[in-house]
């Protein structure tokens, strides 16, 4: 068994189970465990790519999709009440549609790879002894900065866009500010005043115990 | 200036480090715990654990079923039942029974008691291990008193000035 | 085939069982050692019966543990139920692959270590939001929403923190880390003295991505019983037990590695014997890291929900990202000396 027969197996295996959880996605009926399903398939996803040696890409994909964005995804879904066998009435309905924009998508994607296979314009090979992850920062940095800085600037504007919209202020509602109140002192809350002891005028009913004198002989 | 103060503060966490200071110093100090099996605090000679049944020198029992502790006790614990001793005709209990679920510790049946017949031990570790073992009847309770003369005497000698 | 077999599958194994084992009853005796230490700062004792000094107590509570029935509440959903402790464990346990014990030994010395380490650490979320939702129970939906929400905030800028050491370091592997620290002057060579403030959000949001006191809010006893965990019992509650321990451990260990020099030798390379560098300093620094989770947890109340995203936007965040800056800064002017050589 060399290692490249070995390399053939892993990478059937997860691409079949990339595969099916895919298509678990859209055919389970409970829809957090189609959720779980995606995870599943980003996660075979990573490990192919990690097979390809493209490891950054890997991780970034297990670190963003799966760490961050499907647990949202997940969020979601779970605070949905969605009754399970109203999802699954359309499915027949609406199969035609689906199968051809899948098949759209996918002449899309053979077409955008043959251009690119045609066009010479590529990176060079992983200098050998250079770690990927370093290749990759080379190459981001200085050939492709212009368009990385383009798609960060873009993703920024993303974030200002979701702010503003999600940056409702309503009127008569009030709203605990928490820096106010981690700012706040014991001083600025209590304060302790210094009295007089303070004695009867006159004689009452109870007899009053006289508090010894100072300057008694 | 305050407020800037103020930032600098929390920014620096110096409040943090005062407040972990404090816990590190306790760290090292003694310990208040009582490993309580092994080790006990001193009990006050007034303190109010498990009933007795207490005698007479001589081996009489001392209750003459008065009934008061019956009277007075707040929780309705106890129970007595009278009827003249066939012996001598005497009036003593056929049947004093606490029920220790419902008895509340407050000392009055001791209090009341005109001869000084029922009591409360130092006795506090007691447990029961089947239903109605709760209810201590008289022939438990004046074994408890026999058991603990001793301490109970003691206790009450200890007392006597104050009552 | 089978001079392979033992190459590729025996020898890792053994490997991984000789991290684990040890992690295991590492963390029995870090719980010990937590009850202990919160016991000393409380002025009691702390457990001190079963075993001399009470040091089979973790032990008698893993018994325990183990032999109780796990239940199934009402209406859960079995499947996911079971499999939440096991996503949870399994991450916690995974992350330990790329850490570096001394310079030769680690069991998978890759150049993505840290990568690797932050997709593990964003995975361990799994576990707390299907134990939340799984146990079909208010309270444990309530503290797994809690717990999620927590550790993607605390991620970022704990990924933020890391990011100035990679500035400085250039490098994402551990080994090239700590190497990157080594220099003659010991201690005063280390990554904590240039990045101070990333340091100390490290540490803070290592301790909010554990889900630890004074952020543990998922756990908020008062409000919401116990969390994501509510529902658990037996075996399954020890995984997520082992699981938050591991990771508690595993942060210290980071923070040892990426700030405080890992096996290197907080005393001049000139200095006889306590000059060398060695595995033992790993686990002192460490210790030392560990025992800081205590000190926290027996010292500071607990954070109120919203002041803890406050923190983590609001104050963390900013912070890391003018400090990536200003370590860009140090590794382009050569403020700071990287890697000088032992």
């Amino acid at each position: 068994m060399n290692s490249d027969l070995l390399q053939l197996l892993c990478f059937y295996l997860f691409g079949g189970v990339a595969v099916i959880a895919a298509l678990m996605v859209i055919t389970l009926k409970n829809s957090v465990h189609a959720v779980l399903s995606l995870v599943l398939a980003f996660f075979s996803m990573a490990c192919v790519w990690l097979l390809a040696e493209a490891e950054f890409l890997a991780i970034a994909l297990v670190v963003v999709y799966v760490g961050a964005v499907m647990v949202l995804f997940l969020f979601v879904v779970m605070m949905l009440d969605i009754k399970q066998e109203a999802v699954r009435e359309g499915f027949i309905r609406y199969l035609p549609v689906g199968i051809i924009v899948a098949v759209v998508m996918l002449v899309e994607m053979l077409a955008m790879i043959g251009v690119r296979a045609m066009s010479t314009h590529t990176l060079g090979p992983n200098p050998a002894g250079e770690s990927n992850v370093a290749w990759l920062g080379q190459a981001l940095y200085t050939q492709f900065l212009l368009p990385f800085e383009i798609a960060a600037l873009i993703l920024t504007v993303g974030i200002v866009a979701a702010v503003a919209l999600t940056l409702r202020q309503r009127a008569g509602v009030r709203h605990q500010t928490a820096a106010q109140q981690v700012a706040v002192n014991a001083s600025d809350r209590v304060r302790v005043v210094k009295m007089a002891v303070e004695h009867p005028a006159s004689v009452s009913p109870a007899p009053v115990v006289e508090p010894p004198q100072e300057n008694a002989p | 200036m305050s407020r800037v103060t103020n930032y600098f503060k929390s920014l620096l966490l110096i409040e943090l480090f005062k407040g972990m200071g404090l816990t590190m110093g306790y760290m090292f100090k003694p310990k208040y715990t009582v490993r309580y099996p092994m080790e006990h605090i001193p009990k006050s000679n007034r303190f109010r654990g498990l009933h007795a049944l207490r005698r007479y020198a001589n081996g009489e029992e001392r209750c003459i079923a008065c009934k008061l502790c019956e009277a007075v006790c707040p929780a309705l614990a106890i129970t007595i039942d009278s009827a003249p001793r066939p012996s001598d005709g005497q009036r003593r209990t056929t049947r004093y029974d606490i029920d220790l679920f419902k008895c509340i510790f407050c000392g009055f049946c001791e209090e009341s008691c005109p001869v000084d017949s029922i009591v409360e031990t130092h006795v506090h570790e007691y447990h029961f291990e089947h239903r109605g073992e709760n209810v201590v009847t008289k022939a438990q309770l004046l074994a408890i008193g026999d058991r603990f003369e001793q301490d109970i005497a003691a206790a009450r000698a200890q007392d006597a000035a104050y009552r | 085939m089978a001079e392979q077999l033992y190459d590729h599958v025996l020898i890792p194994i053994l490997y991984i069982l000789a991290i684990v084992l040890p992690l295991v009853i590492g963390v029995a005796m870090f719980v010990y050692w937590e009850r202990k230490v919160i016991g000393w700062m409380h002025v009691r004792m702390g457990p001190n019966k079963i075993g001399p000094l009470g040091l089979l107590q973790a032990f008698a509570d893993v018994v325990k543990l183990l032999i109780k029935e796990v239940i199934l509440p009402t209406n859960a959903n079995k499947f996911l139920y079971y499999l939440a402790p096991m996503l949870a464990l399994v991450p916690a346990l995974a992350a330990w692959a790329v850490i570096p014990f001394s310079p030769q030994v680690v069991l998978a010395n890759v150049n993505a270590g840290v990568l690797y380490l932050l997709a593990m650490t964003s995975m361990g979320v799994y576990g707390i939001i299907l134990a939340g939702w799984a146990s079909n129970s208010r309270y444990a939906l309530l503290g797994a929403m809690r717990a999620t929400a927590q550790v993607i905030s605390y991620e970022l800028a704990m990924g933020m923190s890391i990011v100035c050491v990679l500035v400085l370091t250039g490098s994402l592997n551990l080994t090239a880390i700590v190497d990157a620290q080594a220099g003659s002057k010991g201690i005063l060579d280390w990554f904590f003295i240039p990045l101070l403030p990333v340091f100390v959000i490290y540490f803070v949001s290592g301790v909010a991505e554990t889900n630890r006191a004074p952020f543990d809010v998922a756990e908020g006893e008062s409000e919401i019983v116990a969390g994501f965990h509510v529902e658990y019992s037996g075996s399954a509650f020890a995984l997520f037990f082992l699981a938050e321990y591991a990771n508690m451990i595993l942060v210290s260990f980071l923070a040892a590695i990426l700030f405080m020099g890992g096996w290197l030798s907080p005393f001049p390379a000139s200095w006889a014997f306590v000059g060398h560098g060695g595995f033992h300093w790993l686990f002192i620094k460490a210790f030392l890291f560990a025992f800081m989770f205590l000190w926290f947890r027996a010292s500071f109340p607990r954070y109120r929900y919203d002041q803890i995203m406050r923190l983590g936007w609001k104050v963390f965040i900013p912070i890391t990202i003018v400090w990536v800056l200003v370590a860009g800064c140090m590794k382009y002017f050569g403020w700071v000396t990287i890697g000088t050589g032992a």
